[in-house]
């Protein structure tokens, strides 16, 4: 994957480049918005990362500039302004995520994987399979081999969510934004509950887990056996 | 400055001065139209005089001729009074009157005339003023009629005298009125200004005097007393804050610095040196998420999260955290059900409103886990309610857990503020403060009461969301 990094502070854009190189990804860097604007028009990147407050030109009018010259490259958006309304700015100005600092690198790679990947990704599907666990986007039905998986409707949107990105790590805080539309942290780790309740309803009873937790960033659906 | 110095430059004594000029002014104007204006009445009354002793003379004369009109004014000459009468030959010798001396060549002209004279019994006294007509008969006869002006003159002096005196005393009684009254108000407006002074200079606790008349400068005082006592909470918050911070931050800072170092020292090997950044960035997370919780009631506190507030469902907040809370209750053997059964709108910041009422549910978890109950109690359980009272929307989390006691109730909303016994649980203890500032942004409250057995928190929100005017 390619990124594009524009970051006005050096040790930040340098920690970003070198945690990103190290999980195989190429990471460029601009260290104003002027530069960053430039980039992002000629190179052909897979996702942008742009802090919001920049020298010459902000974030928000990098991706808005970007979006009425209609270049689609899905940016994330960082920032020290971690308030709800700020976060909506940041969308409506044409980002397509945002995370507020600090943040934790495993946080921003896999959102930044995800937004990789949105593009001629699973979308339009209507039924996600993994393995042998299938969800019907229309129906409402979930089956695990030849059993029927009986969830309840935001069991389902969660299971939905995760099999949209399998192979992905999702994490807590974008289970929480995406699945139950809340930009809170909820103390304690709610998520984790409502995870391990899923996984006693699609893996309990069969040899291959498919849910499985990734240590200090979230969870995965992934079929492990092949 | 010296005192009279500053009591000149007041705006009170400025103002005084040009009251009394323009009233002065006005006094002098006034005094001087009257005086005129009875000068002139006086002289007309004169002139009818005058005209009447003309047309009683004239009548004498026309029946007995000079020697008649002689006699006549002979004998009216005589009689006291202001009237003045003279009758001359075509030489200048007096036939008969009671005018002495006049200046030459007053009776040349007939007509009208205002002339000094001397009285004939007063030939040496000071002339006096009168007003003459002058009448010339045939052989050179000439006859004089006129009146005394003494008494108008002295009218006239005594008008513009007392002008004068009443002006004198316009004037002192005015400038000593405005020094009194400036001096009043230089004396509050000082007293204001040393209050203030005291203020500035750090102690918030002064008052500006309030006099209770409820004039103008009282209520001034009131408000600003007012505005102050905003202040000095703020202050007093923004203090308490602080304090917070650096007391519930510095524990987890040092227990990280802490940590940091004994890796260093006595850490063996890769597996010791990743245990101790683990714990470092579990405790940095921490750290963090007190912060934004921090933050978080900074916002709500300040106001500014006002603008964007929506109308919403406030039974689907109910709904939506109870169903985000349910397995984790059930996971510590709770019961956590959801009574909401009717849509009421609210205006409100939606987030905020759903945050608070995650922690208060996160709270109740906490607290009300039933490790030491007794087995045969009934059994434990979280009540998450949504209903309108009034004009008020009530989202409420019930438990029965051990409560919290009555008198420290009002301390655990405080800022931080965790009883002892509950220090053991995880949280940044700002989950009731972060409650309470969403209340208040909304023009609400946040109310815990005795659940028998049990904590009931309760956000009462206007149903309307807050009052726009409340600053």
């Amino acid at each position: 994957m390619r990124l594009l990094i524009v970051e006005d502070d050096r040790d930040a854009a340098d920690y970003l480049i070198k945690a990103f190189r190290e999980v195989g990804h190429v990471a460029e860097h601009a260290s104003d918005g002027e530069d960053g604007l430039a980039l992002a028009l000629e190179g052909q990147y897979d996702v942008l990362v742009i802090d919001r407050m920049l020298p010459k030109r902000d974030g928000l009018s990098i991706i808005s500039t970007l979006r009425s010259k209609s270049v689609e490259t899905p940016a994330l958006i960082l920032s020290a302004l971690g308030q709800v309304d700020d976060r909506i700015k940041g969308l409506r100005a044409g980002g397509d995520d945002y995370l507020p600092k600090p943040y934790s690198f495993a946080e921003l790679l896999a959102r930044v994987e995800v937004l990789s990947r949105r593009r001629g990704g699973r979308g339009q599907e209507t039924v996600y399979r993994v393995g042998d666990l299938e969800l019907d986007r229309l129906s409402h039905r979930v089956t695990r081999g030849s059993e029927e998986v009986v969830l309840q409707p935001r069991e389902f949107r969660l299971l939905e969510y995760l099999m949209k990105h399998a192979g992905q790590v999702v994490t807590r805080t974008m289970l929480l934004e995406n699945v139950w539309d809340y930009h809170f942290d909820p103390q304690t780790n709610v998520i984790d509950v409502h995870i391990s309740r899923l996984r006693s309803k699609i893996d309990k009873g069969f040899a291959q887990p498919l849910l499985h937790t990734v240590r200090g960033a979230g969870y995965m659906v992934r079929d492990s056996a092949r | 400055m010296t005192a009279l110095g500053k009591l000149f430059r007041t705006t009170t004594f400025k103002l005084t001065l040009v009251y009394l000029t323009v009233f002065a002014i006005f006094a002098a104007f006034l005094l001087g139209y009257f005086a005129w204006n009875t000068r002139r009445l006086f002289t007309e009354q004169i002139t009818a005089t005058v005209d009447a002793e003309v047309s009683g003379l004239a009548e004498q004369y026309q029946t007995g001729g000079v020697r008649r009109l002689v006699l006549a004014i002979d004998r009216r000459s005589r009689q006291p009074g202001s009237n003045l009468y003279l009758v001359t030959t075509a030489a200048g010798e007096t036939l008969a009157g009671n005018v002495g001396a006049l200046p030459a060549g007053v009776l040349e002209k007939p007509g009208w005339v205002e002339t000094e004279y001397r009285r004939l019994e007063d030939s040496e006294g000071l002339p006096h003023q009168a007003v003459v007509r002058i009448f010339e008969l045939p052989a050179g006869f000439r006859v004089l009629v006129g009146r005394d002006l003494e008494e108008r003159e002295r009218l006239y002096n005594i008008v513009i005298s007392a002008g004068r005196w009443s002006i004198a005393l316009v004037v002192v009684l005015g400038l000593a009125g405005g020094f009194f009254v400036t001096r009043r108000v230089l004396k509050r407006v000082d007293a204001m200004t040393e209050t203030t002074r005291t203020i500035v200079g750090g102690d918030l606790t002064g008052r500006l005097p309030v006099t209770g008349s409820g004039d103008e400068i009282d209520r001034l005082a009131e408000n600003l007393n007012a505005m102050l006592e905003r202040i000095e909470a703020l202050m007093r918050g923004l203090k308490e804050v602080s304090d917070n911070i650096a007391h519930d931050l510095k524990t987890p800072l040092t227990r990280l610095r802490n940590r940091s170092e004994e890796a260093l020292r006595s850490a063996k090997g890769e597996a010791d040196y990743r245990a101790a950044l683990e714990s470092t960035i579990e405790e940095s997370d921490g750290l963090m998420r007190t912060f934004n919780a921090l933050l978080m009631i900074a916002r709500a506190e300040s106001g500014h999260a006002r603008d964007d507030m929506t109308e919403f469902d406030a039974a689907e907040i109910a709904r939506g955290v109870g169903e985000l809370y349910e397995p984790l209750a059930e996971e510590k053997g709770l019961t956590l059900k959801v009574e909401a059964p009717d849509a009421i709108t609210v205006h409100g910041n939606r987030e905020l409103v759903s945050q608070a009422l995650a922690n208060l549910a996160d709270n109740a978890i906490k607290y009300a886990a039933p490790d030491e109950r007794a087995a045969d109690g009934p059994g434990p359980e979280i009540a998450v309610r949504a209903y309108s009272e009034g004009d008020r929307v009530m989202l409420v989390v019930a438990d029965n857990g051990p409560g919290i006691p009555e008198a420290d109730r009002s301390r655990v909303v405080e800022r931080f503020m965790r009883l002892e016994h509950s220090r053991s649980q995880p949280g940044s203890g700002l989950g009731l403060s972060l409650a309470a500032a969403v209340a208040r942004l909304h023009g609400g409250e946040l109310k815990l009461e005795n659940n028998q057995p049990g904590l009931q928190a309760i956000i009462a929100l206007p149903r309307g969301g807050p009052v726009q005017s409340r600053g």
